[in-house]
């Protein structure tokens, strides 16, 4: 099993190493951020100075590998707007991401798991039907007008929830509060969640109804509820493990759009504003920290899934 | 044999009533976007009445905040919104089927840098990728058609390239190597026709995910520009108070439009995939 992971870590590596290629390549393609500073207030001096003092001044690949380097001691950089390290800016917004991500995370598949059992063991009645149209119009609803419908109905018609923010300012704090703040931003995306996983888990779980095993455990006549829940919903574990480590990275992007829109202090909010402004060592922090935990995901996918199935050998 | 093929596929589409409404409205939408020019009552661009105005009799949706008929920038909204996801599909085909293609056929080194580098566009934060995109270009419809075509291509190249490894095993592309038929031909006569339903079905899907992330950028500021209308760009005034709770005539219409085009695009792939698919459902 050790060696298992250790020879998907190492595989994970290049790949790695291939995104904060890409990603370099491609920001370095947007256009310098010197072009932000320029402004008639600004001499040729002071642009020269602060090309000489970020490094830009050098060509593309050179600019990479002192990164890389720097990277590789632990730093990884200073904001180039607010003079802050990235990794203390990283630091002080993922709490708010992952907390929304994980709520969204277990309140979709909550939805999810349920809704497509029950779909499977009713199929092609009117229930089955419902529940696939409900599906489909979950992950139809794009997030953000979803969040405009969800902000129009319970903050200004009834007044229930906050439309942004994570605590009230001022009276601030308590579990209770950051709930209140959390409902909508993390309903947008748990629908999303639920939407694109009702039909996959109702696929699966209809193509272990049709297992001979399943035909014998009914024979046995232990009675439908017992088959559905000791031997299918069992097996239909596999394919669900692998579902909810695909949607980590759906569900990271996604917080981009909800938490700019409910000002959610998360990652979200500082990468609109990085990449607006062309915040390069604060846009390569944060993709690399969600190329890490997307590869992670991955990995705890493939453990997980060769922890559940006994057939598979590593 | 071939039209009898097809026949069969329409009759199996057929047995899902919901698909072959949904089919219905999109037509109906499709055609409304098209022939926008002769239904708007109204040029899009132009002042054609008081400010802010609710629905009446002369603008059935009201008007925006310079006085624009708001239905007819709905319906040149949709045609925008359209044609973005459709050309942005067109552009992610292509490219996943070539390399699709070529990462099947050939293998060896080809195979392994192709897929790789998918893996890698593939395991990217898809948003975060458009957004960097986005950024670089300067906003407009045509960047946003090459960003989105440029990123949903892996899929595509996944599907491609499983049936194109299938496809080298079966007996007829056997004896055309064997008979020294040239590559080209093998390749785009041969292969590539015989993947053609599995990747059209999968395009609707990737339509189905164009669109509402046109609209997303748009709405964000990053992509179709003002006074240009696009679904997501209608959106973008439903952030201020007033508008979102006041106004509802200049949001909920072009919401309501991109809910029900995703929803239709849906539901038809779905029905599609089963049709063409019969052991799968």
């Amino acid at each position: 099993m050790w060696k298992y992971i250790l020879k998907k870590l190492l595989l994970a590596i290049p790949v790695l190493l291939g995104i904060t290629v890409i990603d370099y390549a491609i920001m370095s393609l947007a256009g310098s951020p010197l072009d932000m500073l320029v402004g008639p207030r600004v001499s040729q001096g002071t642009l020269a100075a602060r090309a000489a003092q970020w490094g830009l001044d050098q060509p593309v690949w050179m600019q990479y590998l002192h990164w890389l380097g720097e990277v590789l001691r632990g730093n990884l950089g200073y904001s180039y707007k607010s003079y802050q390290p990235v990794s203390e800016m990283i630091g002080s917004h993922i709490g708010p991401t992952l907390l929304l991500m994980g709520v969204s995370m277990v309140l979709g598949m909550l939805i999810a798991v349920p809704a497509g059992i029950y779909s499977a063991v009713h199929r092609y009645q009117k229930r089955d039907y419902a529940v696939v149209s409900a599906s489909f119009l979950f992950s139809s609803v794009p997030g953000f007008f979803l969040s405009l419908i969800l902000i129009y109905f319970f903050t200004v018609r009834l007044g229930w929830l906050p439309s942004g923010g994570m605590v009230t300012a001022g009276v601030g704090g308590g579990a209770a509060d950051v709930i209140r703040h959390m409902i909508m931003p993390a309903l947008v995306l748990a629908v999303g969640v639920a939407g694109g996983n009702i039909r996959y888990i109702r696929s699966a779980v209809l193509e272990i109804l049709e297992m001979d095993y399943l035909r014998t455990a009914a024979a046995k006549g232990i009675g439908r509820r017992l088959v559905i829940r000791r031997h299918a919903v069992r097996n239909a574990l596999l394919p669900i493990v692998t579902v909810t480590g695909m949607q980590i990275p759906v569900l990271f992007g996604g917080a981009v759009i909800v938490e700019q829109l409910f000002s959610w202090p998360g990652l979200g909010l500082i990468t609109m504003n990085a990449v607006l402004g062309r915040d390069y060592p604060v846009i390569m922090g944060v993709c690399l920290l969600s190329a890490v935990v997307v590869l992670a995901s991955n990995l705890l996918t493939d453990i997980v899934y060769a922890l559940v199935d006994p057939t598979i050998k590593y | 044999m071939r039209s009898s093929k097809y026949r069969a596929v329409w009759q199996r589409f057929c047995r899902h009533r919901m698909a072959l409404v949904c089919l219905i409205i999109l037509t109906a939408l499709i055609l409304l976007a098209l022939l926008a020019p002769l239904i708007a009552p109204y040029a899009p661009q132009k002042p054609t009445g008081q400010f802010y105005q609710p629905p009446s009799a002369e603008h059935i949706l009201g008007t925006d905040k310079i006085g624009r008929d708001m239905f007819s920038r709905v319906l040149y909204a949709m045609r925008v919104s359209l044609l973005v996801g459709f050309l942005a599909t067109t552009v992610s085909t292509a490219v996943g089927v070539l390399l699709g293609l070529i990462s099947g056929y050939f293998g060896g080194a080809a195979d392994k840098i192709i897929m790789s580098f998918t893996d890698m566009v593939m395991s990217f934060p898809y948003i975060l990728l458009v957004l960097v995109a986005a950024a670089i270009f300067q906003p407009g419809m045509w960047s946003i058609i090459l960003i989105l075509g440029f990123v949903d291509w892996p899929g595509v190249a996944r599907l491609v390239r499983g049936n194109v490894l299938s496809l080298r095993e079966t007996n007829f592309i056997k004896s055309d190597i064997t008979a020294g038929m040239p590559r080209r031909y093998i390749l785009f006569s041969e292969i590539l026709p015989n993947t053609i339903a599995p990747v059209l079905v999968y395009a609707t899907s990737v339509f189905a995910i164009s669109i509402p992330d046109e609209a997303a950028l748009s709405f964000l500021g990053m992509g179709v520009q003002p006074p240009t209308p696009s679904l997501g760009n209608l959106l973008n005034g439903a952030e201020s108070l007033s508008i979102l709770t006041g106004k509802p005539w200049m949001w909920v219409p072009a919401g309501a439009a991109i809910v029900l085009l995703v929803v239709c695009i849906n539901f038809v792939g779905d029905a599609l995939r089963d049709a063409f698919d019969p052991r799968n459902s």
